[in-house]
């Protein structure tokens, strides 16, 4: 019957050899992509039971890049020479939020070095992080801080010395957009707080931060692409910026840049933590605990100090202080009064500066929206 | 005795059911994905996320570059398919060969080589921002690296057809008296317009969708130069999924009216070659 309907064709013949030659191709095709596909897994459980190394990942943000590459490789050594255990650590770089959202959304990431605390925390808001994580290290999970510092061009021409030059008309800010970098915060943060912590209004503070956004050319999207455009591109008077940064900058600009270093600045804190839910499942609990415990010891702190980030060992501070020079640094939650820790505090700084419709948007509506508020 | 259907060449349900299943894969369940998160919102949330007089300033500033760039293409891409195809020159395969790289370029490079290019100290900046002409962190560098990045688009959809053509039919209209532009107008645009069009749409298509290159030229500054990809980026960095998405799902919606606008006009460019 089915030969019949084939006839209506003319070649029945031909046809159907081809379609049992396509048929057979077909199943060449499936035996080889199964074959492959079952080498591979075996291969990969092979070179996985191969080796009793602990591997880590540590997510962090763009900044640390070379501070962690230092640490990592005397922890590897570290770990070799006392407890005789074979470690190798991986490393993921990317914006804080851009890294908080990718452990989130399953990142296996086994410690995370983040910018922010509200990041670290939204890694906890999913239930990756434990409660508490923030006492679970020394110093508040802080192995090291930093402070927001400018960077100016050679001589300073502008004569930029405190917060308060930065909004006189004609001079150029440099910084990231805040919605979308850590660094971007951390300065819009100092920039208020420079007002009101030294006696001026809310009211003030905001017209600052008005007068100053209305100087800055260019809202880079992160951190780096920030110090690009001002060191590379030649764009703006002065460039706000992580303090270790602001040496990286300098050092990389041969003489065409220096610091400045305002006499009132942030406490900008960097939290660590170890990432619990997936150091368990994968059981490198211990080894990545280990590890961020590592950054409190005297050899790290001396990295840390090396790399310009400011050492919390008391000790290590006592030891390098001379290196950095005097800035007051203020604590953030000063800028939120009233509220009782961390989780508070930076949900009032979100609700007021950095959500939408808050007092970032409403500089750039009243800048360029014509007025219309949103 | 029962008759079937059958083709020609043999696969086509075959074909039909990979296509449909890649399609589905591929396109169709990412953008499902979108929607359904943003549906999360209610009403009034999705409209102050999606249509806030920011928002609104993004998607306008989005599909008038982008608009502006496939315009530029067109024109651009028409010339460069031309002279390709009806002349001789030296280093024209190179030249062809050329064509290409916008597409193979990562788009930050892009960016990045046109802001160090255009900012007031680059080497072409030095020249153009004493005569008053900024490019970099404008509206015009915007501009500028869309027609970049969808330059291929005309000329590879244009050439082929050109190709294709029958100089006789010009000489034929030329013999019968034609002037050239009655020539370039009757006789060869008709076949060149479904082409043209079709150049535009994914030229048009690919500056909506621009995010690498043009991060880095424009100066992000909201209702000013801020795209709608960025405002996506920014509300995805504060945690705001669901704006986020309700955003990308009116720049969905946009760019669907618009395309399927394109490809009806495309339609009724067919009959003209005829």
């Amino acid at each position: 019957m089915d030969e019949s309907g084939v006839s209506t064709m003319g070649h029945p013949c031909h046809n159907r050899y081809h379609g049992l030659m396509f048929q057979r191709l077909l199943l060449i095709f499936v035996g080889i992509y199964l074959a492959g596909a079952t080498g591979w897994v075996l291969w990969s459980a092979r070179v996985r039971e191969k080796g009793t190394t602990v591997n880590l990942l540590n997510a962090a943000c763009d900044p640390t890049r070379e501070l962690w590459r230092e640490i990592n490789t005397r922890f590897v050594e570290h770990m070799e020479r006392e407890r005789g255990e074979s470690i190798a650590i991986r490393q993921s770089h990317g914006g804080s939020s851009s890294q908080a959202r990718a452990i989130v959304d399953g990142l296996d990431a086994d410690v995370a070095t983040l910018a922010l605390w509200s990041d670290t925390n939204a890694i906890h808001k999913a239930g990756l992080i434990e409660d508490g994580w923030e006492n679970h290290l020394p110093n508040r999970s802080l192995p090291f801080v930093s402070t927001i510092v400018f960077v100016v061009r050679k001589g300073n021409p502008k004569g930029i010395k405190d917060w308060a030059d930065l909004a006189r008309p004609g001079v150029q800010v440099i910084t990231p957009n805040p919605k979308t970098s850590g660094n971007g915060k951390w300065s819009l943060l100092a920039a208020y707080g420079s007002v009101v912590l030294q006696g001026g209004s809310d009211a003030e503070g905001q017209e600052y931060l008005y007068k100053l956004f209305a100087g800055v050319p260019v809202l880079d999207t992160s951190a780096r692409a920030a110090t690009m455009t001002f060191s590379q591109k030649k764009i703006g008077d002065v460039h706000l910026t992580w303090e270790n940064e602001a040496y990286l900058e300098v050092e990389e600009a041969k003489g065409a840049l220096e610091i400045v270093r305002p006499p009132i600045s942030v406490v900008a804190e960097p939290h660590v933590a170890v990432v619990t839910a997936n150091a368990k499942r994968k059981g490198t609990f211990a080894a990545a605990e280990a590890y961020m415990r590592f950054a409190y010891t005297r050899e790290a702190q001396d990295i840390i100090a090396r790399h310009h980030y400011r050492p919390t060992d008391p000790e290590a501070w006592e030891k390098h202080k001379e290196t950095f020079g005097a800035v007051e640094m203020f604590d953030v939650a000063r800028l939120a009064p009233g509220k009782k820790g961390p989780a508070e505090v930076w949900a009032e700084l979100n609700r007021r500066f950095f959500s939408d419709g808050a007092l970032f948007d409403s500089i750039y509506t009243r800048l360029h929206g014509g007025g219309k508020a949103p | 005795m029962k008759t079937i259907m059958r083709r020609v060449l043999p696969g086509f349900g075959l074909s039909l059911g990979i296509s449909v299943t890649y399609l589905s894969l591929l396109v169709l369940i990412p953008l499902a994905a979108c929607v359904v998160k943003s549906l999360d919102l209610s009403w009034e949330e999705f409209t102050r996320a999606a249509w806030s007089p920011r928002a609104r300033a993004a998607y306008w500033l989005t599909f008038e570059c982008a608009f502006i760039a496939a315009v530029i293409n067109l024109a651009l891409g028409l010339v460069v398919a031309w002279s390709l195809v009806r002349y001789r020159f030296p280093l024209k395969t190179l030249i062809d060969a050329l064509v290409d790289v916008p597409l193979a370029l990562p788009t930050a490079v892009t960016g990045l080589v046109y802001a160090s290019l255009y900012v007031k100290d680059g080497w072409l900046g030095h020249f153009l921002t004493p005569m008053g002409v900024e490019v970099a962190y404008t509206k015009l560098g915007i501009v500028l690296v869309l027609v970049f990045t969808g330059f291929p688009f005309v000329v590879r959809s244009v050439q082929p057809v050109l190709a294709e053509l029958d100089a006789d039919e010009e000489e034929a209209s030329a013999v019968m008296g034609a002037s050239r532009w009655v020539t370039f107008r009757h006789v060869i645009l008709p076949h060149l317009l479904p082409p043209l069009l079709s150049g535009f749409t994914l030229a048009f298509a690919r500056g909506v969708g621009e995010y690498g290159s043009v991060v880095f030229i424009s100066s992000n500054m909201p209702f000013k130069t801020e795209i709608a990809a960025v405002l996506i980026v920014s509300r995805l960095e504060e945690f705001a999924y669901r704006e986020a998405a309700a955003v990308a799902v009116v720049m969905l919606g946009f760019s669907f009216v618009l395309l399927a606008l394109i490809s009806v006009l495309e339609r009724w460019s067919q009959p003209h070659v005829k």
